[in-house]
């Protein structure tokens, strides 16, 4: 009769609950506490995998979140999660789990054909595929490669979970509650201090969870949990487990993310797990080490484990991972607790040499030639690697740390990094868990006088210092099939490769081998990696190089990192106070910046080209209405206000009456054009200034970088006002009619209220300005009012203009019509290239004021050249054909390239009053060539086209102020 | 992410602020008394340190107002110990 492979030992589980589980459709059970991983190992279950290049059979490596082959898929539809580490998995009554990379099924895997042929697919092998002709490459190698190489599938369906993300502040934040870490905590919450501790593990202690060590007379793993318990009921203080510290930012940032129920199931009410963003100011590292598989022939056999992973099942869940076990170590104390728990253990000695483990889906034997050189075969289930500790330098590295190779730890060690950063514990260097202990609170002790609080004379806790362990050196034979990197496949033959063909550089081996690129970041494998090419090169590890970490430590689902960003919370809307009258009128909307703005207001059967044209037809022949509250606004009050716009704007205020508006166009220094509006005198003294609706912020915060920075001494104050007004412009030949029959206190007359005046009157008991400011050419009055009245107002506009067949209209007529007028639109005639003398602007630009933002500039010899590009109108020579925005012009049909460009369509239109597709353009030396004849290319066609001046309508503006 | 200080306002996350390039970069007073060579060397030319550098921030999701500070372009460190406007 065999040994149950579940003992009677198993801190982390509890027997009295049992729970049901699948893998690969297969049930079994396990109990509340155990992990995926260790639920299989105690059914006997070791292959969990197959290989990602060669479809090798593997089975469960590690006992922490440095696995590298179970990855498993788990959940069922959108709860689907690939690649999860069946070691970091917790089990939950209905867990579903799949393995990954393998079909037919996991045991007969036709994959495994890759292994066979596997010469032809050593690292870096697809880049020869490269070499032959692209069709081979699209039509064979490429859809072999893929499908052949993986991990697991992603979901199909959302993901329904919920996530959240929370900030915390603290004075240290400790990752990793192992020995160092509580002994740092402990410390550092007794001085006073606020205290946050993570560990990303479900139960604390780290190593402390295996440990036989007893500290302050209790056992390792119950000190662990009393302790942890003690900080996190210490005031200001948090203890969070289950909790990834993912990535180190700036001045001490850490991201971490929580599993707050990933281990209840899927389903769970409330978030799945939380992101956290915490800001220390200072940082200690306490994230322990990695135990280092060993590089023999076939290492990589389901059955061959590490040995502190062994030690970890059987101490945690109760769980021996083999029946006939080797060891590969001198661990006296490990081979005597997995005897006692009733496996046969055979250890071998420091002069025995490893040929080879053999195996199919299990590893059946090792191997070995013995001291005298006789070749032995020992059989076992199960080989367990006491390999070297290499310290968990991630997040060190992430804070720009670097690392220098220790010949006796046979590891790279963490030194340097910024001041608010420190490793402690076998973080920092092997050490014991007594070591382990005292350096925690050693380094803290430090720490806490920078940050200003008195450390404590607490005791230390007692525990025997059973000396540290460094591993010893295990001869191997070489040869190919000795894996470096599990997850991607890289053997040491591999490197050597990477060395013949001259990659020998640390970031050429990383790239071109593949090693330590996988999810697991080269945990178990960067330091062998090092060490062999180090060994061809002939030179100290440390001499290779180190490539550097990146964010995450572990995968990091996109839920958690989007939180309640995401759909509707991803960006505000802003609405207008008219807003639901254009629902209500059925408007298709566009996107403004965040605004939502009215497209156009399509009739039943319309289409957006019959709807627009319908509205442009009305505003010309009739009168429209043009919802324009999202037009950025400024108030610009003080004694100064005069002085800073003439220095701003490059046109003259101070001549500028009140009741009057001008025209007004902004540069930057460079001299190119970057806002245009109105701006209108209110008083003496105050001034409101019109900008396009996506550039408010943008006009505003360069005023004020101006008057902050420049002019301090200009008295002059800004506030912005946009969202306190609502505007309608009301537009059109009949335009006075209607708003005269609705406004009162105003006379409308045209020698009373005329073109670029404005006035203020109101609508029943609401007050309103009314500006005349032109955008369509037509007569025009916009209706200003505070935003609360705005749709009031609307609505009684619209009343007043329906005798007259008023249209509302949205800002695809919008464009149309000034188009047609000639009028430009930031960032669509302007790029930040294009001055004011381009656009034909130059009677706004003042000869007379002495300096204004853009004039130095506007003088450079390039921005007088005379073959700039201008602003020109284009039309169709067959009146027909509607060009496209964007589209290059030359001179000539372009036959083949290079052909030269000479400017490029900026806004391209059907002009329904004038039933002709019609253009504005940029182009070399515009103003001199009208008349001449010129090509649009885009979307494959070539359109002849006259060169036209840049206006199309009503040339004279006699509409607008009569 | 950075820690800024507003002086106004105290410590905050870098994406609260605004970045405005190199700091003491006045504006000429009189630019029609430079060439052109001079003119363009305003608009176009900064020195770009490696290392430490001053340069100008606005806490645009604050208080809205400009200042400066040192910060370590290669280590991200800051310096906020000497004000300037």
């Amino acid at each position: 009769m065999t040994a149950p492979l579940r003992t009677a030992a198993g801190d982390a589980i509890d027997r009295s609950k049992s729970i049901r589980f699948t893998f690969d459709g297969t049930s079994y059970t396990g109990y509340a506490g155990d992990t995926l991983a260790s639920a299989l190992l105690a059914n006997g279950i070791h292959l969990v995998g197959r290989s990602f290049k060669y479809h090798r059979p593997r089975g469960i490596l590690s006992a922490g979140s440095e696995e590298p082959n179970a990855l498993v898929r788990v959940g069922l539809e959108g709860y689907s999660e690939s690649n999860a580490r069946a070691t970091m998995v917790e089990l939950y009554d209905g867990l579903t789990a799949y393995s990954q990379n393998a079909w037919p099924s996991l045991r007969w895997d036709m994959g495994a054909i890759n292994n066979r042929i596997s010469r032809f697919f050593p690292a870096g092998f697809y880049y020869k595929t490269f070499l032959g002709s692209a069709a081979i490459w699209t039509r064979i190698f490429e859809p072999f490669i893929r499908k052949m190489a993986g991990l697991g599938p992603a979901p199909t369906k959302p993901d329904p979970d919920s996530y959240t993300k929370r900030h915390a502040h603290c004075d240290l934040l400790v990752i990793g509650a192992g020995p160092a870490g509580l002994s740092a905590a402990t410390a550092a919450v007794a001085s006073g201090a606020r205290v946050i501790l993570v560990d990303e593990n479900a139960r604390v202690g780290g190593q402390l969870r295996a440990s036989q060590s007893s500290i302050d007379g209790a056992k390792a793993s119950t000190w662990a949990e009393a302790t942890a318990a003690t900080i996190k009921s210490a005031p200001g203080c948090r203890v969070l487990s289950r909790t990834t510290a993912f990535g180190v930012y700036d001045n001490a940032l850490v991201m971490a993310v929580e599993r707050v129920s990933d281990h209840r199931g899927t389903g769970v009410p409330g978030p799945r797990q939380r992101l956290w963003q915490i800001r220390a100011r200072h940082i200690i590292v306490a994230a322990g080490a990695h135990e280092q598989p060993l590089r023999f022939i076939n290492n990589d056999l389901p059955g061959i484990m590490l040995a502190s992973a062994a030690r970890l099942y059987l101490e945690q869940y109760g769980v021996l991972t083999g029946r006939q076990i080797i060891l590969l170590g001198q661990d006296e104390e490990t081979r005597a607790l997995l005897t006692a728990a009733g496996a046969q253990v055979t250890q071998l000695s420091r002069e025995t040499t490893i040929s080879k483990a053999v195996g199919g889906n299990r590893v059946s034997a090792l191997l070995i030639r013995d001291a005298q050189g006789q070749k032995q075969k020992l059989k076992c289930d199960c080989v367990l690697m006491a390999g070297p500790w290499q310290p968990a330098v991630h997040l060190h590295s992430q804070a720009g740390g670097k690392t220098v190779y220790d010949e006796q730890a046979k590891a790279f060690l963490p030194v340097g990094g910024p001041a608010w950063l420190t490793s402690a514990g076998s973080c920092r260097t092997p050490l014991s868990t007594a070591q382990c202990l005292i350096d925690g609170r050693t380094v803290t002790d430090r720490i806490l006088s920078d940050l200003g609080y008195s450390p404590t004379a607490i005791s230390r806790p007692s525990c025997h210092d059973d000396g540290v362990q460094l591993a010893a050196e295990v001869p191997v034979e070489d040869g190919a099939k000795a894996f470096i990197d599990y997850q991607n496949d890289v053997t040491t033959a591999d490197i050597d490769l990477a060395y013949r063909e001259g990659f020998i550089s640390v970031e050429h081996l990383k790239r071109y081998t593949t090693t330590g690129m996988a999810t697991d970041q080269g945990k178990l494998s960067n330091v062998a990696a090092l060490e062999r090419m180090a060994q061809r090169l002939n030179v100290q590890p440390g001499a290779v190089g180190t490539t550097t970490f990146r964010p995450p430590y572990t995968p990091v689902t996109f839920g958690t990192l989007a939180a309640h960003d995401s759909g509707d919370l991803l960006d505000p809307i802003r609405e207008t106070a008219m807003h639901g009258w254009h629902i209500e009128q059925g408007a298709e909307f566009e996107n403004v910046g965040q605004w939502k703005r009215p497209y156009y207001y399509p009739r039943s059967g319309e289409t957006m080209d019959d709807a627009v044209r319908r509205e442009c037809r009305a505003v010309r022949e009739s009168v429209g209405m043009l919802d324009a509250s999202t037009l950025g606004k400024i108030d610009i009050q003080g004694p100064d206000a005069v002085r800073f716009l003439e220095r701003i704007y490059t046109n003259a205020w101070a001549k500028l009456e009140i009741g009057r508006c001008r025209y007004g166009v902004m540069c930057s220094e460079d001299g190119m054009v970057m806002d245009d509006g109105v701006t209108a005198r209110i008083a003496d003294d105050r001034f409101i200034t019109f900008t396009t609706t996506g550039n408010a912020a943008h006009v505003l915060d360069h005023m004020e970088d101006y008057l902050q920075t420049e002019w301090p001494d200009l008295k002059v104050y800004l506030t912005s006002v946009t969202e306190h007004w609502a505007a309608s412009v009301v537009t059109g030949p009949r335009s006075r009619d209607v708003v005269s029959s609705v406004v009162q206190g105003i006379d409308f007359e045209n020698d009373s209220f005329p073109h670029l005046a404005w006035r203020e009157g109101r609508i029943g008991d609401v007050p309103v300005r009314v500006y005349r400011i032109s955008f369509t050419g037509e007569m025009s009055y916009e209706v200003h009012c505070p935003s609360p009245s705005g749709r009031a107002v609307w609505e009684a506009l619209y009343k007043a203009g329906e005798p007259f067949g008023i249209t509302a209209y949205g800002t695809e007529t919008m464009h149309v019509l000034r188009a047609e007028k000639g009028y430009i639109i930031i960032g669509q005639e302007t790029d930040g290239t294009v001055s004011p003398v381009d656009l034909g602007l130059n009677w706004a630009i003042s000869k007379k004021k002495p300096d204004f933002i853009g004039k130095r500039s506007l003088a450079r010899p390039d921005m007088k050249r005379t073959d700039r590009k201008q602003l020109v109108g284009l039309v169709p020579s067959d009146r027909k054909t509607c060009l496209e925005e964007g589209a290059q012009i030359a001179i000539m049909p372009m036959q083949q390239a290079p052909h030269p460009m000479i400017g490029h369509v900026t806004s391209a239109y059907w002009s329904e009053i004038l039933q002709t597709p019609f253009a504005l353009a940029l182009v070399k030396d515009g103003r001199q060539s009208e008349g001449e004849r010129v090509h649009a290319h885009f979307d494959g066609k070539v359109i002849p086209c006259e060169v036209t001046k840049a206006v199309f309508y009503d040339p004279a503006g006699e509409n607008m102020n009569g | 992410m950075l820690l800024i200080r507003c002086p106004w306002c105290g410590e905050r996350d870098e994406l609260e602020f605004a970045y405005g390039g190199e700091a003491d970069r006045p504006r000429p007073h009189s630019p029609d008394e430079l060439d052109d060579r001079q003119w363009a060397e305003f608009l176009f030319l900064r020195r770009n340190e490696k290392g430490w550098r001053r340069e100008r921030w606005r806490h645009s999701s604050g208080c809205g107002r400009w200042f400066n500070l040192r910060r370590n372009t290669t280590t991200h460190e800051i310096d906020q110990k000497e004000e300037g406007a």
